[in-house]
Order: C-alpha cells, then structure tokens, then sequence
C-alpha cells in the first residue's frame, strides 16, 4: 500500500523538483542580468576567465574536431563513392560540422572540461565560506564569481566552434585528398559552393547559447554545493552531466528555430 | 584576573546614555528538525566588547552570521546600526557589510590570493585606490597581527594559526566600526593569543571598534570582554561582566568556566 502510494507520488515529486530547480536557476538567472546592469565587470577577471576557458580549451576542440571532420569524411566517402557522389563529401562534411558536430562536439568538450572546472571552483569556496566571505565584504558572489566566467564563456565559445570546424574541415580535406587521391580542387570547389556564412554563423550562435546554458549550469552547482568535499564531487558530476544532456536538447530545438531562420542550403 | 581591562570600559558599556549598535530580538533559527536559537535577545552598545562563550555546536557561529546577514532567521528582528538586517534583500547589505566585519571560524581566505592580496581586498573591494595607501594599511593590519613576514604564501601553505592570523588582518583592515571574531585565539600558542588580545584591544581604545568575540578561550575573555553573554541550550544563559560571571553561583556557568565535565563514568 505504502509502496504503491510512493509510486504513484514519485512522478509528481520528481516534476516538483524538476520545477524548484528551473526556479533555482532562473532566479541566478535574474541576478546575473542585475549584474551585467550594474555596469561593473571586472575586466581583469574577464580576461583572466578568458585565458583558462578559452585558450586553455584550444587543444581539446581542435583534436576533436579534426578526428571528426577526419573519420565522417572516411565513412561518407566510401559509401557516396558507390554511388559516384565521392565529389560532394566536401559539401557534405561542411554542412555538418558548421551546423551540428562543431557546435555540439565542442560544447560536450567543454561542459567537461569548463563545465567541472566552474563546479569545482565555486563549490569549493562556497563549502569554505570563501563565498560567505566576499558576501561580508560586501561583494555579491554572482559578480564576482559568475558574471566573470560568463562574459569569458560568451566571448570564447563560439571562436572555440569555429576552430572545432575549421580543423574539421581541415583534417576532412587531407583525408580526401591525401587518402583517396581526390583532386584537391574538386573537393574544395564542392565545399566552397555549398558552405556558406549562413552555416558558419549557425555554428557560432550554438556555441554562444551553448556557453551560457554551461555557465548558468555549472556555476549554480558550484554555488549550491553543500557537505564539503562529497557535495562538491557530487556538484561537478551534475554539472557536466546536467550540462551535457540539456545541451543536447537545447541543440535540437536550436536546430529547428535557426533553420528557419538560415534555411539549409539557400545562397 | 577580574580587574577590568580598562577604566573606560564598563563606563561605555553600562553608561545610560550609550546608543545601541546591534540589537537581536527574540531570535528563532532551526536547521531542519534541530531547533539551534530558541529566542535570543541580546543588545551590545557603540564602543562595547562582548565575549560570547557557550559549548561547542550551541550556536554561536550561528548567531553572530545572523548580525551580519549571512543567515536569515526564522523568527525575530535584528538591527545594526539603526538597519533592520533581516529585512533587506541580498543587494542591500552593502552598507551594513561596510560597518561590520567578520572573521570566520575557518579564516575563510581566499585560495587563489596570497596573504597580501587577501588583507588588500576589503580595500580595494571598498574602493580605495591608490597603491600605497593599499600597501600600507595591509602591512600595518599584518604587523598587528605578527605576520608581516608571510606577505607572499599562499593559505594553503600557511599553519592553522597563521591563515587563523591573516583572517584577523583581512578583518581589520578595513577599519570597520564593528569586527565580529568567530574564535581568534583557537590554534594559537599563548603568547599569539596575547598578541591578539592586545590588538582587540588596542582597536577598541583607538578606533572605538565595537567587537564580538566568540572564544571558548576564559584567559582572554577576562583580558578583553566588557560583557560576556554565555549561549546555553539555544539561549543565552548568562550575560554579565566578567566579574559577575566569575561570582556567577550557576553551575552551569561555573562548570562551563572551571572546564568542569558532567558526564560521570
Ligand atoms: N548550515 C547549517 N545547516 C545545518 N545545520 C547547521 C548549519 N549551521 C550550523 N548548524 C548546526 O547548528 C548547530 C550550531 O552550530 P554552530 O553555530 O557552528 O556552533 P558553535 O557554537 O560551535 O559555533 C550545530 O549543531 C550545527 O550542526
Ligand atoms: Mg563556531
């Protein structure tokens, strides 16, 4: 009887506290718009945000990118060939990796690497009062803390997208034309035509919303982090995970809203 | 050892005329079914020192975050200065967080700072500007404290005592008109304990700094309280001059001051 109550109640609780924490972050939402309003930024912050997230995450988005552009182009290559397409994987690959896989496999990357860092960070203060500390000398954690890494995250995301593509297309085009003896100029010309600034730009705008969904996610982990080091251990795993899955369904709807936008395959 | 500190001191204190600064009124704080505060009432006037002791996990940490608005209460009012704390928004405690410091029980330094830029922040964070002004006031709080030699270590290369030390200076620097100490003296040898008593009081007599000092050390509550408030079971038990808590005939007071243990075996 009890058990079945239970049942019965758990999809009801679990909506509840699926509501108490969109309310959570929507809250730390508001408060950081308060903050961009108040007009100060903390440019040495900014920057200093800038260098780890960023140019810290270069590396990582590269390879990723590369071996993507790399390994679609091997499978897309032998399978359009039976069909005498081999020309248009240039097309192909540049299209999915400047509107799905650059974005995306960017944004996992980094929801790991940014993601747990920021997680990992703040809670870490916030279970040594170090944030209770800058709250007694009058200065708002969300300003200090999150603002900061947002700003960076804005500004460095959708270079880091672009660099993820670019490597991409790279590696897509020394497999093609160093693999299978495609002429380079073939390859290039398909690719030129059919890539546009449309979907370059598509690549980018993901990777914009993708760096503050991963910053409002991870840094309200951090700041919600309780019972020391197991709550911040505990904190950083959601981080990354919560980040990684709502991404891939922001990404989704993204998808749908900026086609209509940026219809696919319009000059 | 009951002589009072200081000939001003209970004069401040149980003058009529002397104003208020902080006033708790019936003060309720529970942490999910553990009832913490059931009621504290306490005033403590401009210029005042008050000792707060009580056993371990009574709720003195818990009480003094609510001065400051760390914490918000469950039940009850507290005002500072005039300022109704526990009715302001988060954004609004500036000027009240500009009046009063605190030292954490932990020091609560900030990891990635070394011990000069964590005592400079106040200032800077306050607005103070130029550089020297800066380098200035934070090697004087550092002094003060004996730990002008440490300037560029990082906390967590420091001892429990030294991070214990460079929280009183981050605290002081400022020259807030009320410093609220969550147990200076514990990790201390004797003689830095001195130092800091020495130096708690020195801010009272030049500064007319207004302090809280939560300490379950009884040597230096003689040296330094003005008043001593004793928190027992979630209120407070005891609040008196340190003259009549040592005449107090409470047992509790008695076997709280004495290091007396009632568990019999
Ligand atoms: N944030 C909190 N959540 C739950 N319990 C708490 C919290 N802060 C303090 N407590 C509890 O309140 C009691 C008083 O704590 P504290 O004020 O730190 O004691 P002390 O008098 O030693 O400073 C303790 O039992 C502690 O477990
Ligand atoms: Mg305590």
């Amino acid at each position: 009887m009890a058990t079945s109550a239970g049942l019965l109640t758990l999809p009801g609780r679990t909506f509840l506290h699926f509501l108490t924490y969109l309310g959570q972050l929507t809250a730390l939402a508001t408060e950081l718009l308060i903050a961009v309003r108040s007009g100060v930024w903390r440019l040495k912050l900014v920057a200093r945000q800038i260098v780890e997230i960023g140019y810290g995450s270069q590396a990582v988005v590269i390879v990723t990118g590369a071996f993507t552009g790399a390994v679609f182009t091997f499978q897309s290559y032998a399978k359009f060939k039976e069909f005498g397409f081999e020309t248009t994987v240039g097309a192909v690959v540049s299209v999915a990796l400047c509107r799905e896989l650059g974005p995306v496999l960017a944004g996992l990357m980094v929801a790991g690497r940014v993601g747990a860092a920021m997680a990992a960070d703040i809670g870490t203060m916030k279970v040594t009062e170090q944030v209770d500390a800058l709250r007694v000398m009058g200065v708002h954690p969300v300003d200090y803390l999150v603002l900061p890494r947002f700003l960076a995250m804005m500004i460095s995301m959708p270079f880091l997208v672009a660099e993820s593509i670019s490597f991409g297309l790279i590696a897509s085009y020394m497999v093609t034309s160093f693999g299978y003896d495609m002429p380079s100029s073939w390859y290039l010309t398909h690719m030129i035509d059919h890539t546009n600034m449309e979907d370059l730009s598509i690549g980018m705008i993901k990777g914009f919303v993708f760096g503050m969904l991963i910053t409002l996610i991870s840094c309200h982990q951090g700041l919600s982090a309780e019972n020391g080091a197991v709550g911040v251990g505990a904190g950083t795993t959601r981080a990354v995970v919560i980040s990684s899955l709502v991404l891939l369904i922001v990404n989704f709807f993204l998808s749908i809203l900026l086609n209509y936008a940026f219809p696919i395959g319009s000059v | 050892m009951a002589a009072a500190p200081s000939s001003m001191h209970p004069a401040v204190a149980q003058s009529a005329s002397a104003e208020t600064f902080i006033e708790l009124r019936g003060i309720h704080k529970h942490f999910g079914n553990q009832e913490v505060l059931c009621g504290i009432d306490l005033k403590l006037y401009h210029g005042e020192t008050l000792c707060v002791i009580g056993p371990s996990g009574e709720g003195k940490t818990v009480m003094i975050k609510h001065i400051i608005g760390l914490i918000q209460p469950d039940e009850g009012d507290i005002f500072v200065a005039g300022m109704h704390v526990n009715r302001l928004h988060e954004r609004e405690m500036a000027p009240i967080r500009q009046k009063v410091s605190m030292l954490f029980q932990g020091a609560a330094l900030f990891d990635r700072m070394t011990v000069e830029e964590n005592v400079a922040f106040p200032l800077l964070e306050s607005g103070v500007c130029d550089r020297n002004e800066i380098k200035q006031r934070v090697l004087e709080a550092l002094t003060a404290v004996d730990l002008d030699d440490h300037l560029d270590k990082y906390p967590t290369s420091l001892s429990g005592g030294m991070r214990k030390r460079a929280g009183i200076a981050r605290a002081i620097v400022a020259r807030s008109e009320c410093i609220l100490y969550d147990e200076p003296n514990s990790g201390l040898d004797p003689i830095g304990s001195d130092i800091i008593d020495q130096m708690i009081l020195r801010m009272q007599r030049r500064y007319g700094v207004t302090s809280i000092i939560v300490t379950h050390d009884m040597r230096s509550v003689f040296k330094i309280a003005n008043r001593v408030a004793m928190l027992y079971r979630g209120k407070i038990h005891f609040l008196g001059t340190p003259a009549e808590l040592e005449a107090s005939p409470d047992p509790i007071v008695q076997d709280f001051i004495n290091g007396h243990s009632n568990i019999t075996g």
